[in-house]
């Protein structure tokens, strides 16, 4: 026992740098990622250059014309936004799904981890590797629609407008990343590469789709409305607050506030807004970047903290997982 | 035989191997020692936990008890200095289907931490030993098993070890691929590596380990080379196989008379076999002339460890029945 409380010698860092080169190398050549990327970038295209076309036919007073690039929806098609909220948990799910299980399947565990290096590098490499290609992959995507917004609309964008388009990036990037971690997570403890692939979607579809439904019903639940309200027809706040509390714990409401908040600067708050808080308050006056930044900080924290979560609880599954297969 | 190895250094060594899994144990207290320059026998039937042993040694699993040394280090306080010492076939060994051998070889070679200027030598040597240096730039996808196992002794090449553990080395290959992969260990041997390998294939392995110790129930049942082995199973480590017109009775007589040995089994009318404590050939062969009886075949037979084995089960469950 003396020796099991006793250090490992050595960096559990060496060999990581190895095993994101082969990870990032491996995406960047697979054709699932090719299959990927080309979904994204048509559907992606698609939905700017329809917004597009209908900017190009209002007016130009808008300030932040740009930004509407991304959150613009004409009737046949989805805005930007909606398609990148779906696609990119696609994206990161069919980056990891086989990450640990694949290579138990392959039999090529065992001889990877008795080179020396730690499991610690192996997994911590290959989330960089997935998280990297993609990074790559949005920020490119991200590029492509602002060089198609400068041709197309003529206008260049604000300071301030790429400012709040690139905290986007930001945060479509940490959405990617908590969902590349659940992925993570169904390869490390289902050993079938279908099963995981199935796990994680199936989390995706309950926690983007289902659970706002089910936070509402809880929060009906635990706060019955009053008399009042019902004869009023509103919600009692606290059944609002609990409900919003429940839906924050899904990634996807996390990103769609987060993201809202920084793409329309007139948003002022997420919650309940009573009276005496918009006194004085010019309606529709856009907040400045950094009060936005402020209105979307938490969210954008909360997304980074959830990937860092879900990655430590797999990595403490892979530390106890046996190396036979 | 090896008669230096007694004398040589021992590069895995392990005392008290202990290991379970919930209630059932896997390993129950092992001791081996493997030297510089030996090839080590790990034999037991599937499930007796071989595998669990090499992986306690590579410090891939934990030991729950025992000590352990490899190549000088502690692989549960020091498994990287361990793993930078040892190299390890995989039962069933698999790689990356999408890569060239020489890309597979260079990812693991990397992180072994050779040193980015030597790899690409030291593959290209690795290769062509094992004799895949024309294929080194396929991908692997397209290689049949045995190309795959020799790809793993290029590997072992590959890291320069001292010391190698092979897990079920010859499985799942034809007859032809075993006898070179077994060729290819024992000059991995003659590089003066130290070899484990296990195996519950007897026969073939048999021929190439200077000591094996037998596997059964996560215990060393029995411990030594195969000759040392036969002689404390069977009886006898030489074995003779006997054809004559004589008479059997009579034969089976003069047979069992003559000095060193053991016993005298009639196979067949006419057809004996002979166990002998040293090699009687000599003896027998003068005994049956003096007698007139005619030799038809005197052949000595290397004792097979598949006998050993069997007769030895066969032996301790016969004893577990007397006393149950």
């Amino acid at each position: 026992m003396a020796q099991r409380m006793s250090r490992r010698s050595g960096s559990p860092w060496k060999g990581c740098g190895i095993v994101f080169a082969k990870e990032f190398s491996d995406h960047l050549r697979s054709p699932r990622m090719l299959v990927l990327e080309w979904l994204i970038l048509l559907t992606g295209i698609g939905a700017v250059f329809m917004s597009i076309q209908g900017l190009r036919t209002t007016t130009a007073q808008d300030p932040f014309l740009f930004l509407r690039l991304f959150t613009d929806a004409r009737e046949s098609m989805p805005s930007f936004l909606a398609v990148l909220s779906f696609l990119i948990p696609l994206m990161a799910i069919g980056l990891g799904f086989d990450s640990i299980n694949g290579e138990f399947n392959r039999r090529t565990m065992s001889r990877v981890l008795a080179q020396p290096i730690y499991r610690d590098a192996l997994l911590l490499g290959k989330f960089a590797g997935g998280f990297a290609t993609l990074a790559v992959g949005l920020v490119t995507l991200w590029l492509l629609i602002i060089g198609l917004g400068l041709l197309r609309l003529g206008v260049p964008p604000s300071g301030e407008e790429v400012a709040r388009g690139l905290v986007f990036l930001c945060v479509a990037v940490a959405y990617g990343g908590v969902w590349l971690s659940v992925a993570m997570l169904c390869s490390v403890v289902c050993r079938s590469p279908a099963t995981a692939a199935l796990s994680a979607l199936g989390a995706w579809l309950l926690l983007s789709l289902l659970w706002p439904l089910m936070g509402r019903f809880i929060a009906e639940i635990v706060y019955p409305p009053s008399e009042l309200a019902l004869l009023l027809g509103v919600q009692n706040p606290q059944q609002i607050e609990l409900q919003q509390m429940l839906a924050r714990l899904s990634p996807s409401t996390l990103f769609g506030e987060a993201v809202v908040g920084m793409l329309q600067p007139a948003t002022r708050t997420f919650g309940v807004v009573f009276a005496n808080q918009v006194q004085g308050a010019v309606a529709g006056a856009p907040l400045s970047f950094s009060q936005s930044l402020l209105l979307v900080w938490p969210q954008f924290t909360g997304l980074i903290a959830g990937a860092i979560i879900l990655f430590a609880v797999s990595y403490m599954a892979f530390q106890r997982q046996e190396v036979r297969a | 035989m090896r008669g230096e190895n007694a004398m040589s250094e021992i590069l895995i060594e392990a005392r008290g191997l202990k290991k379970r899994y919930g209630s059932t144990i896997a390993v129950d207290g092992i001791d081996l020692t493997v030297h510089r320059g030996e090839i080590f026998g790990l034999l037991g039937p599937n499930g007796a936990g071989k595998t669990t042993a090499i992986l306690m040694l590579l410090g891939l699993t934990e030991a729950d008890e025992g000590r352990i040394s490899v190549c000088g280090a502690d692989p549960m306080r020091d498994p990287l200095t361990v793993k930078e010492r040892v190299a390890y076939l995989p039962d069933m060994v698999g790689f990356y289907d999408n890569l060239s051998a020489r890309a597979n070889l260079r990812y693991t070679g990397r992180l072994a931490g050779i040193a980015a200027r030597a790899l690409d030598g030291r593959i290209d040597g690795a290769l062509s030993r094992v004799r895949l240096d024309t294929v080194a730039d396929h991908k692997v996808g397209t290689y049949s098993r045995g190309m795959r196992q020799r790809l793993g002794i290029a590997e072992i090449l590959m890291k320069g070890a001292q010391a190698a553990i092979l897990d079920e080395p010859t499985n799942g290959l034809d007859p032809q691929s075993t006898f070179e992969l077994l060729d290819m260990i024992r000059t991995l041997r003659d590089d003066g590596m130290a070899i484990m390998l296990s195996s519950h294939i007897l026969d073939r392995v048999q021929a190439i380990c200077d000591r094996v110790a037998l596997f059964s129930g996560g215990r060393i049942a029995i411990e030594g080379s195969v000759r040392e082995l036969a002689a404390q199973v069977l009886g006898g480590g030489y074995t003779l196989k006997v054809d004559s017109d004589m008479e059997s009775g009579a034969l089976a007589a003069l047979l069992g008379s003559v000095d060193g040995v053991s016993s005298v089994q009639a196979e067949e009318p006419g057809r004996f076999r002979v166990l002998a404590l040293r090699d009687v050939r000599d003896a027998v062969a003068r005994a049956m002339v003096n007698a007139g009886a005619p030799i038809l075949r005197l052949a000595s037979v290397e004792p097979s460890l598949d006998e050993i084995y069997r007769r030895y089960f066969e032996e301790i469950n016969g004893t577990a029945h007397v006393t149950a």
